[in-house]
């Protein structure tokens, strides 16, 4: 009964974690991070089926913290638009030491 | 806590108002402090004179005596420092006179608060008054006003002049701590302070290495004491649980005679005594200690500071006395470095070196005293000595001022203190040379100048030690006796060379500088004078029983009165003495009494200097500048036996290059190397990580994503 749910869920997750690692553009990047919640999500509420309330319970947590996350990543993504004009993750390697 | 502590022993059973007396001491804690406070007005002085003060040099930083009159900043240290001086001497003498009428038998002990509580080990800041500590304040008080009057006009052209007696002051507080502390600990504090001082004077023109380097080398060689005098009282705290002097000498008695902790205990404040006091093998420190100004050798080196040692083993007669193999030692290292320093003495040209070598020698004589248990008779030729070697110190002080202001008005590089270039001051300095004659049949040993008396008793008691019943050591002692004798004519030779070079025969100063020499200012002169009496006088308050007969009447006074005054201090070891030697003798070694020996020493002592004065007046000197160098015997003599360079090549070279060696090799080799090669692997390590640091969030999503699918393959299979 859930089975294609989670089937669902996994391709999704996959579809995401492949677009997080292959592209560049670090809207698409983003876009991609959403889909990959989205399929914890999905598989979440799939599992409340059989194991109570639980389940869709954190997928409301999820939800806000993924706003709060796209507030903050979006506005990121923006200012640092503005400074190089280009949005491509290649561009920047200020995350080191 | 009070004065009422002093337990009045009742004499004969009777409380009779003169025999059993009340000691009532009269504001005894001003006495210390009356320096301190002068080092403190000085000290400030000294710092608004600022940096005139501190670059002085004599020569270089010397003021223009031209200008006339002394400058400003000396008025105040003038009266500061003799002032204050002067007070404590007031202050002493009414205390004296007090004891004098109370016949005390224990110590008074003032106690004001406490210094240190550590569980059960307490010490007080507290000061003892007995017969001992009176004697010494008197010594240090009154011979150190005398010098501070005579440095007045000694330091006069010297731009140091506010400092110089600021650490005069101090110097006079912590020898006055040392003699009146009350137990070892406190004693210590004064002995670690006069030597702090002794440092300081040393190094007073310190912008000349070798002064600056004297000073050190002083400091040095007294650290090397130090350690023996803080072990032994370790060793007291441990044995005894207190240091206080009360407390152990009373104890002391339940140590066994002979026994090898009270012999450690003696041997180690002995090795104490010999630092500060400069007996073989740590003396060297002390002709270096010349580098200083005149007056200061004459009250640091020569009067007070170096007997310090001497007090010390007086003071513990009681552990010396349960200790013959200490006694044996301290003889025996007083009466070897007696001599020994009497030969050195024999070939110096440098005025103060004589009187050096002559201080060491005749500090030996203390010790031979204090090591064959005559305390009071060391104690005697302590203050005796400080009379005469004080006014010795100060006549050469003079005279090194006129030889001074002689050369400085030729301003010639000649050596003003080298007796080579003396010679005819008698007719320029007339007071200087009858004052310093005084002093020199005083420390040669003739009737009836102080020296006499003290001497001959230490050297009659090293005679009578030796020959006693239950001896331990009968034939060494008459070994000491033979030297003691012989090192006193050796004595009577070079003080007898150094007058005659100094005073006597035609002037080799040099035609155009002779002109200027001149007798010292009176401010200078008075002390000599003061110090020409006592060096007359001194001796007869002791003199023994035996010789009293052939000696004019004096009354009571002259009846070895200080030996009897000093008895409530060294009954208890005289008891020890009695109980374990049996009766002392009564003959000398190869037969005699005291009578004929004394006879016998101050008649050679009296043909020496007869001869000496003619051998060396036939003599002809000529200036040092253009002196043959010396060969043979007399050139080891001169170069004191090369024990400096011993102790160079065998004790500091040796240090020098194993310290180098732990500085280049282990400390900034190995250790260094161990340090500086953790932070370089540290710092390589982390290079090669920061590789992965790409800052391309790609890679770290890529490594994120293959590591949660190796710790989820992992925990899958």
């Amino acid at each position: 009964m859930i089975t294609p749910a989670l089937v669902l869920s996994a391709v999704l997750f996959v579809i995401g974690t492949l677009g997080v690692l292959v592209r560049r553009n670090a809207i698409i990047m983003f876009l991609c991070i959403e889909l990959q919640l989205n399929a914890v999500n999905l598989a979440f509420v799939a599992f409340s089926r059989l194991h109570g309330i639980e389940g869709q319970i954190f997928v409301f947590f999820v939800m806000t913290v993924a706003a709060a996350e796209a507030a903050v990543g979006l506005a990121i993504i923006i200012s640092i638009f503005r400074h190089y004009e280009t949005v491509n993750v290649d561009n920047f390697k200020l995350l080191r030491w | 806590m009070h004065a009422s502590l002093a337990a009045v022993l009742v004499q004969g059973g009777q409380a009779t108002a003169e025999a059993a007396g009340h000691f009532e001491p009269f504001y005894p804690g001003l006495i210390i402090l009356l320096p301190l406070i002068g080092f403190l007005l000085n000290g400030v002085l000294a710092l608004r004179h600022g940096v005139a003060s501190a670059t002085a040099v004599r020569g270089g930083g010397e003021l223009d005596l031209d200008t006339g009159g002394r400058p400003a900043t000396h008025t105040l240290p003038s009266l500061i420092g003799p002032g204050v001086m002067l007070l404590a001497f007031l202050l002493t003498v009414v205390n004296f006179t007090r004891m004098l009428g109370a016949h005390i038998e224990e110590p008074v002990v003032i106690s004001y608060w406490t210094w240190m509580a550590t569980g059960t080990f307490t010490v007080d800041a507290a000061i003892q008054l007995d017969q001992l500590s009176m004697i010494m304040m008197m010594v240090v008080t009154g011979v150190g006003f005398l010098i501070h009057v005579f440095s007045v006009g000694y330091m006069k052209a010297d731009s140091g002049y506010p400092r110089y007696f600021a650490y005069l002051n101090l110097f006079v507080f912590f020898m006055l701590t040392l003699v009146m502390g009350s137990s070892y600990a406190l004693m210590f504090v004064g002995w670690e302070g006069v030597g702090l001082c002794s440092y300081l004077l040393i190094g007073f023109w310190f912008s000349d290495k070798e002064k600056a380097d004297a000073g050190k080398k002083a400091f040095i060689v007294n650290r090397i004491g130090d350690v023996g005098f803080l072990v032994a009282m370790f060793l007291l705290y441990v044995t005894f649980g207190t240091v206080d002097f009360v407390a152990v000498f009373h104890d002391a008695e339940t140590l066994a005679y002979g026994g090898s902790l009270v012999t450690a205990i003696a041997l180690f404040f002995f090795l104490g005594a010999a630092g500060k006091s400069a007996q073989i093998p740590l003396y060297v420190w002390l002709p270096d200690a010349m580098a200083g100004p005149t007056p200061v050798s004459a009250l640091i080196h020569a009067a007070t500071m170096v007997t310090a040692g001497v007090n010390l083993v007086a003071r513990s007669s009681v552990l010396f006395a349960l200790a013959p193999v200490a006694g044996a030692t301290v003889a025996g290292v007083g009466v070897l470095t007696a001599l020994f320093a009497a030969t050195i003495a024999l070939k110096q040209n440098d005025i103060k070196k004589v009187l050096a070598y002559s201080t060491v020698s005749q500090l030996g004589y203390m010790f031979v005293g204090v090591g064959v248990g005559a305390y009071s008779a060391g104690v005697f030729h302590l203050m005796t000595h400080a009379f005469f070697k004080a006014l010795l110190f100060l006549g050469a002080g003079a005279v090194i001022h006129s030889m001074h202001e002689a050369y400085h008005s030729t301003h010639s590089h000649e050596d003003a203190q080298d007796m080579r270039n003396m010679g005819g001051l008698k007719a320029h300095m007339p007071i200087t040379w009858v004052t310093m004659w005084i002093a020199t049949f005083a420390i040669a040993g003739i009737w009836p100048f102080a020296g006499f008396f003290s001497k001959d008793e230490i050297i009659w008691q090293t005679a009578a030690f030796g020959g006693a019943t239950h001896a331990p050591y009968p034939m060494l002692y008459t070994v000491y006796w033979v030297i003691a004798l012989a090192a006193a004519m050796l004595t009577a030779f070079y003080m007898t060379r150094m007058m005659v070079m100094t005073f006597h025969g035609t002037n080799r100063t040099g035609e155009e500088e002779s002109k200027h020499l001149h007798e010292a200012p009176v401010v200078m002169w008075a002390p000599l004078a003061v110090l020409a009496t006592l060096s007359v006088v001194g001796g007869w308050i002791n003199v023994p029983e035996s010789i009293r007969e052939s000696f004019l009447g004096l009354g009571p006074l002259t009846s070895e009165w200080l030996h009897h005054w000093l008895e409530p201090i060294t009954a208890q070891a005289t008891h020890i003495q009695a109980a374990n030697l049996g009766e002392l003798s009564h003959s000398a070694p190869v037969g005699g009494g005291e009578f004929m020996w004394a006879l016998i020493s101050t008649v050679l002592a009296i043909a020496v200097v007869a001869t000496t004065f003619r051998m060396v007046g036939q003599k002809e000197i000529v200036p040092a500048a253009q002196d043959v160098e010396l060969t043979g015997f007399a050139k080891v003599l001169y170069n004191k036996w090369y024990v400096d360079e011993f102790y160079d090549r065998v004790i500091v070279e040796p240090i020098l290059r194993t310290s180098r060696f732990f500085w280049k090799v282990i400390d900034a080799g190995i250790i260094d190397g161990v340090v500086n090669g953790v932070g370089w692997t540290a710092r390589g390590v982390g290079f090669v990580i920061s590789m992965f640091q790409t800052g391309s969030v790609n890679t770290y999503a890529f490594i994120l994503t293959v590591g949660v699918l190796v710790i989820l393959g992992v925990s899958i299979f």
